[in-house]
């Protein structure tokens, strides 16, 4: 790793472009280890299923926080609007998985889009308000659409068909967890190529400092508005995901509760890696499920302990840490 | 004759074999609350419930021993409470599902029941379309309807009021609520003078309880959520002069929770409430039960959340019983269709058609009894089911 900086190192961007876009093994194999479910843990695959979508989630939540530095507690509102999204069409008559799915997406990020104008307005604290008015607001047009949305009692009698009309979503939720995983997987991609492509950088740009930005010609408002719509959009996917292999969809689902959870996750994980997203997702979740088991009431003691001791001890996340282990072992 | 004899034989023996392997082998009951969160107080109450019928009754059942599996939900998460009951079934194994404190935990989880044919007992859950979800719901708790189209009959009928004020919480039990206190109260011949709905997270209900005080109806019907606001409520009551005997104040019975009774003080006196279980009712299985209950919770007092945990549990006893240990989802919920028995509550049994809980309603006065406040139960409505099953 000699050219890492691009600023000052000899070697040709577009190069160096490419090198950060080569495949390591390690994302290989985290990414086989995703598939050991189905072999090993079967009876973890509900589970396994949660995690791909908070995983989603997340990723959609670091492209904006982790990339382009927009500090959000709102986010919960664009999971949930997809989750509503892909629950209220199935109820309505049209139960077909996929292009439910991209529906779902699709309105999460024409939302995404409308919103973006009022996000790039504001900074810092005003962007943290502004994002969790937002998100209490969507909340509270739910609850008070209760003729569309079912209200605090939740969505009644959504209708989903198999997925491409041969799988049906079974209590194991092996058809579940290999839809999700799909689904996150090709999100994953998306997302990697997209940080990893000179719009990449620019956004990585408006994050270090925004006032440089114009400066050097780079239209910096317009990058946050479509990362801020793509964000919505996958956040939009991963609420429909829970919807349709949950087929159940409440209030819950644009809680504030979630919109917090999720930056605990990236925090954890380490924010501006997607990897981080990932593994942050899989660390809160299976900290949760193994902690709850242990002592349902307090399970969240030991959630705040871990952040704490992230926080403290490896301020980039888990996965900022063990990357600065690497390489200073390879120095 | 000999070969079908033999066939016989086999599998009587085999059927004895199967049995006493069951014998053995220990009855999990996987119980979702949301032990943690805003909600945790409940789940606490409820699993108080369940922990006293165990203490009192003994763990084992049938020749089965009854093993709790406790798994949390955090809070009205459907999509949590759904992956919770899946992995209890399918990893932990268990036989009967129960617990569900809220609406969305039982909406989330009622799929796995249906899928996997096991009984699951709602023992709180008090939205009427619940047991609608899966064949095999029971529920041991009430219905907002129950309690409040009888509410709203008896005030007419029985208490002679003509015009009432609804006045509720903006969110799913609170419209519940309104309509079928109003239901009941127009059929019975009453008319609603007006009706208003206070943000579920509010604790200023001056603005509210002046337009109540300017329609001046001879009674004003409450639905807030428990917590803090059945004090702020009563506080703004008073200040604005509205109370009985003027103006007769109608509510579910959370307004007069013990603890609600000690932060409204004097202001609470003559609030008229509708309940299932009354702390107070002066009946041997209800003394013996609340003096068990206190003396196991450190001198806390059961509320509706530990009578249904209990109650649900002597369901599921009673109905292993009937079934001699099978614990089978179709079997069980045969038991417990038209179950009928004492509880500390009064009496109540089980609707064969709806599988939900049909009970005695209590009307309940604040009194002030040897200078302290009581909900005494002026009237009793035997035998109400729930009016909405059936009707949508």
């Amino acid at each position: 790793m000699s050219a890492t900086d691009p600023t000052t190192g000899t070697t040709d961007p577009k190069i160096w472009m490419r090198r950060q876009g080569r495949w390591s093994a390690f994302e290989i194999l985290a990414w086989l280890a995703a598939l050991t479910p189905f072999f090993l843990f079967p009876t973890y695959l509900p589970l396994a299923n949660q995690i791909a979508i908070a995983a989603l989630f997340a990723i959609s939540v670091d492209l904006i926080l982790g990339y382009a530095g927009i500090v959000t507690l709102g986010h919960a509102m664009f999971f949930g609007l997809g989750a509503y999204f892909a629950g209220i069409i199935s109820v309505y008559g049209w139960g077909e998985p996929i292009t439910g799915l991209l529906m779902a997406g699709a309105f999460a990020g024409l939302i995404g889009f409308i919103a973006s104008f009022l996000i790039t307005r504001v900074q810092h604290l005003a962007l943290i308000m502004v994002t969790l008015g937002l998100g209490f607001l969507t909340l509270e047009l739910a609850n008070a659409m209760s003729w569309l949305t079912g209200g605090t009692d939740g969505l009644r009698g959504m209708n989903r068909w198999p997925v491409f009309g041969q799988f049906r979503f079974d209590l194991w939720g092996y058809t579940s967890y290999t839809y999700s995983l799909i689904v996150l997987f090709i999100c994953f991609l998306l997302s990697r190529r997209l940080v990893n492509s000179s719009f990449g950088l620019a956004l990585r740009g408006v994050r270090e400092n925004v006032k440089r930005m114009p400066a050097i010609g780079s239209d910096h408002k317009w990058h946050l508005r479509k990362i801020y719509t793509i964000s919505a959009a996958i956040a939009g996917l991963a609420g429909a995901l829970m919807a349709q292999t949950t087929n159940v969809v409440t209030l819950d689902a644009l809680s504030f509760q979630r919109s917090a959870d999720v930056v605990v996750m990236l925090i954890l994980g380490g924010t501006g890696r997607l990897y981080g997203a990932i593994l942050g997702a899989f660390i809160f979740l299976m900290a949760r499920d193994q902690l709850a088991g242990v002592n349902p009431q307090y399970w969240y003691f030991g959630i705040g302990i871990l952040l704490m001791l992230v926080v403290l001890f490896m301020p980039k996340g888990i996965l900022g840490f063990l990357s600065g282990l690497v390489s200073r072992r390879g120095k | 004759m000999l070969g079908r004899t033999a066939t016989v034989v086999v599998l009587g023996l085999g059927l004895a074999f199967s049995t006493a392997a069951s014998a053995q082998e220990p009855l999990k009951i996987g119980v979702i609350l949301p032990y943690s969160g805003p909600f945790a107080d409940a789940a606490n109450q409820l699993q108080a419930g369940i922990d006293l019928y165990l203490a009192t009754h003994g763990n084992e059942v049938a020749g089965r021993t009854i093993e709790i599996v406790r798994r949390d939900t955090g809070g009205p998460a459907a999509d949590v409470a759904q992956r919770l009951a899946q992995e209890l079934v399918v990893r932990d194994g268990v036989d009967i599902l129960a617990g569900f404190a809220l609406t969305p935990e039982a909406l989330g989880a009622a799929p796995v029941s249906a899928e996997a044919g096991k009984l699951m007992v709602v023992m709180n859950a008090a939205t009427s379309i619940v047991t609608e979800q899966s064949p095999y719901i029971v529920r041991t708790s009430v219905t907002i309807p129950q309690l409040n189209y009888a509410f709203g009959q008896w005030a007419h009928e029985v208490a002679g009021v003509g015009e009432a004020y609804t006045l509720v919480a903006d969110y799913g039990p609170g419209h519940d609520a309104e309509a079928a206190f109003s239901r009941g109260f127009t059929e019975a011949g009453g008319t609603v003078v007006g009706s208003d709905r206070t943000p579920v997270a509010n604790p200023d209900f001056s603005a509210f309880v002046q337009r109540v005080r300017d329609a001046n109806p001879e009674a004003v019907y409450i639905f807030v959520p428990g917590g803090a606001q059945p004090a702020a409520i009563g506080r703004a009551l008073a200040d604005r002069g509205l109370a009985p005997p003027d103006t007769a104040i109608f509510a579910q019975g959370e307004l007069t929770h013990p603890e609600a009774l000690e932060s409204m003080g004097e202001t609470a006196l003559g609030i008229i409430t509708t309940f299932h279980y009354t702390l107070e009712r002066d009946d041997p299985l209800n003394n013996e039960f609340v003096a068990a209950y206190t003396a196991a919770n450190n001198g806390r007092e059961p509320d509706l959340f530990s009578i249904g945990g209990y109650d649900g549990m002597h369901l599921i006893f009673e109905a292993l019983k009937a079934t001699d240990g099978d614990a089978s989802g179709d079997a069980l919920v045969e038991a417990a269709k038209g179950m009928s028995w004492q509880s500390p509550r009064g009496p109540m049994w089980i609707d064969p058609e709806t599988r939900d809980v049909v009970q005695t309603v209590y009307i309940r006065e604040i009194q002030d009894v040897d200078g302290e406040l009581q909900n005494v139960i002026i009237h009793e409505i035997p035998d109400v089911k729930d009016p909405l099953h059936g009707s949508n």
